[in-house]
């Protein structure tokens, strides 16, 4: 049998029982797009992630005021980066006695409620050292970051952050703050700031924003805001991923020492790897994709049954028409090519139509901005070849059935 | 040319077994009209079968176009029908939602040897040899009469070229008249030279043939030709 003669049969006997054919058409739609739409899904949430946690900045390690406990370890716990327990001294003796560091840079954050000319926001406000942008990957779009002298002077000056800048002052039609804000005037906490800069987008999508912040010198936000002398945490940048572990582990001895502890569990302070946030948030992004993707894989397998089902019921209607055409001369693999061209058919055409589906479910999650999803080349090919061997594996045994039929049996069937 | 030679068929096995032919023996020569004759369970069907190679005896051997069929495979068999024997069923099994050109084509869909455009030739040339006027090409199947659709049966029968004919009861579904068209189609047919076999159970349309094989259990009661073949009296073919 020609390829030809095969397609144009296929055709027929699909468009004979429209109804079924669409029915059976639509169990794969649903199986292959939500394979493609969930997968893409769980393919964004993990690149948005990463990528939020890689724009933190390259080769970093921060360490944070750990849980402070009571004697004999039953106190209650403070929760981490609650606790009151590293200070700027502890900045400057890390930046001068640990090897292969690049930058440090200290931090302390609150939130608080920000006023400009009659707008109000409630934000994180970041006192930070004026080191904090190489060691962040901060970009300045507008006007310039402070300066250590600024910081050593308790300036009251403040750079903005995208999204606080325009929640404030207003943004253009594109999502961008409107210009001349640098030279305004903010109100933190009643005190007046200087705007000197605003900086660029980081990205990051819901909790994730970096941009909504506001950063002020550190010591400016330790006397004026917080009102002690504590940080919140401190940013080390080292000089390449190889030299990381041995960062935080003389990072601990000497904030240990320091802090006059013998005992390491009992810390007050933790020096987190990023390079292990990153792998601990890709496991879990990695998981969540599978969970997704059997999910989805478990409707494409009841599509497959629906196309073995629906193949099984037009063996049984047409064994007379399987009859005379191995009267007449089709031999076994005519047959067998036939049905299974049909079922093929079936789940090429629920796979095409799924893709589309998928792919528009998955852009429309990409509107709403819940999660930035890409459709994958190799989910689309995944999932076409998912399909077509699901139509082969689900379509055989009907085909089968159908190839090794007796003619005269078949002939005599009513 | 066709050659039975000592043919039994039996199905099941052991106590059980049935013998639907018994040592059965004859010659067909090509461009002859043969009735196969008998009631149910005569073993007409079963002789059907294998001169149509759907089927093989048990034992003895049928030797078509001189070829040993009796011992071929199923997909062997396949091929020979595809070539060599034309079917015309009882039920006229066209397909349905088929238009005639492309029922009539059917069996050469199958032929890998003929390209698209000699098909359509072939199929029109036998739909005319069947004597169905070319304005039915288009029509679908089921928008004819019984006599047109058994016409279409045998111009699909033809379209192969087939060294028989094999016609299972071909006027069983038909009223008189248009049985009647049908069976003169077939002695037009065979005076253009066509081998046609004829399977009825009534020796009123056994008549139209030149010759009648009676069968009874298993075995040939008789074995004659007939002089003078009923004519067909207002045929129009």
């Amino acid at each position: 049998m020609r390829t030809l003669d095969l397609i144009q049969e296929t055709a027929t006997a699909l468009r004979a029982n429209r109804v079924r054919s669409s029915l059976t058409i639509l169990g794969i739609v649903i199986g292959i797009s939500s394979v493609i739409a969930l997968v893409s899904i769980g393919q964004g949430a993990a690149s948005s992630v990463q990528s939020s946690i890689e724009s933190l900045g390259s080769n970093l390690l921060q360490v944070t005021p750990g849980a402070q406990r009571g004697p004999g370890g039953f106190g209650v716990s403070a929760g981490r980066g609650g606790a009151r327990t590293l200070t700027q001294d502890d900045a400057d003796a890390i930046a001068k006695n640990v090897q292969n560091i690049v930058g440090v840079a200290s931090e302390v954050s609150g939130r608080y409620q920000i006023v400009a000319k009659g707008t109000n926001t409630n934000t994180t406000v970041d006192g930070v050292s004026a080191g904090y942008p190489d060691i962040r990957n901060l970009q300045i779009a507008d006007g310039s970051f402070f300066n250590d002298s600024q910081n050593a002077s308790l300036a009251k000056v403040a750079v903005l952050g995208p999204t606080a800048a325009g929640d404030l002052f207003g943004t253009n039609d594109d999502g961008t703050p409107v210009g001349g804000i640098v030279g305004q005037t903010i109100r933190i906490k009643g005190l007046e700031f200087r705007i000197i800069g605003v900086t660029a987008p980081k990205g990051g999508t819901g909790f994730f924003s970096q941009d909504d912040i506001i950063y002020v010198p550190v010591m400016s936000a330790q006397r004026f805001l917080s009102g002690n002398q504590y940080l919140t945490s401190i940013d080390i940048q080292a000089a390449d991923s190889v030299v990381m572990t041995q960062i935080q582990s003389d990072v601990t001895d000497l904030l240990l020492a320091r802090h006059h502890i013998g005992d390491p569990t009992a810390a007050d302070f933790s020096v987190i790897n990023q390079a292990d946030i990153l792998a601990s948030a890709s496991s879990v992004t990695g998981t969540l994709t599978i969970l997704l993707g059997a999910i989805a894989g478990i409707s494409l397998l009841v599509g497959g049954i629906g196309i073995m089902n629906m193949m099984l019921t037009t063996v049984t209607e047409r064994t007379k028409e399987i009859g005379l055409r191995k009267a007449i001369g089709a031999k076994k693999a005519d047959i067998r090519a036939q049905f299974l061209a049909e079922a093929v058919a079936l789940t090429a055409i629920g796979g095409i139509v799924g893709i589309a589906l998928g792919a528009a479910i998955s852009y429309g999650v990409n509107l709403s901005g819940l999660v930035k999803t890409t459709v994958s080349f190799s989910a689309i090919t995944l999932a076409f070849g998912v399909s077509a061997g699901t139509g082969i594996v689900f379509g055989y045994y009907p085909a089968r059935r159908a190839a090794n039929l007796n003619p005269i049996d078949a002939l005599r069937y009513e | 040319m066709i050659g039975v030679r000592n043919i039994t068929k039996t199905y099941g096995e052991g106590a059980t077994a049935f013998q639907a032919l018994k040592n059965v023996s004859f010659d067909i020569q090509d461009g002859e009209s043969v009735a196969i004759m008998g009631p149910s369970g005569s073993g007409k069907s079963t002789l059907m079968h294998i001169l149509g190679c759907l089927d093989t005896p048990t034992s003895g051997t049928y030797i078509l176009d001189g070829k040993d069929v009796s011992t071929l495979s199923d997909d062997e068999l396949a091929k020979i029908r595809s070539e060599k024997i034309g079917f015309v069923f009882q039920m006229f099994n066209l397909l349905k939602r088929t238009t005639v050109l492309r029922n009539v084509m059917l069996p050469l869909v199958y032929d890998m040897n003929i390209g698209a455009e000699e098909r359509e030739v072939r199929a029109q040339g036998a739909l005319e040899a069947a004597g169905l006027s070319r304005e039915f090409e288009t029509h679908l199947s089921n928008e004819l009469s019984g006599g047109q659709i058994q016409r279409v049966a045998i111009a699909r029968a033809l379209v192969n070229d087939p060294t028989m004919i094999l016609a299972d009861e071909p006027t069983g579904n038909l009223d008189t008249k248009s049985g009647e068209t049908v069976l003169a189609t077939f002695q037009k047919l065979n005076r253009d030279g066509r081998t046609i076999i004829l399977i009825t159970h009534e020796r009123g349309i056994a008549e139209h043939a030149g010759r009648i094989i009676s069968l009874r259990d298993g075995e040939i009661v008789e074995d004659s030709k007939t002089h003078t073949p009923r004519k067909i009296p207002h045929a129009h073919a």
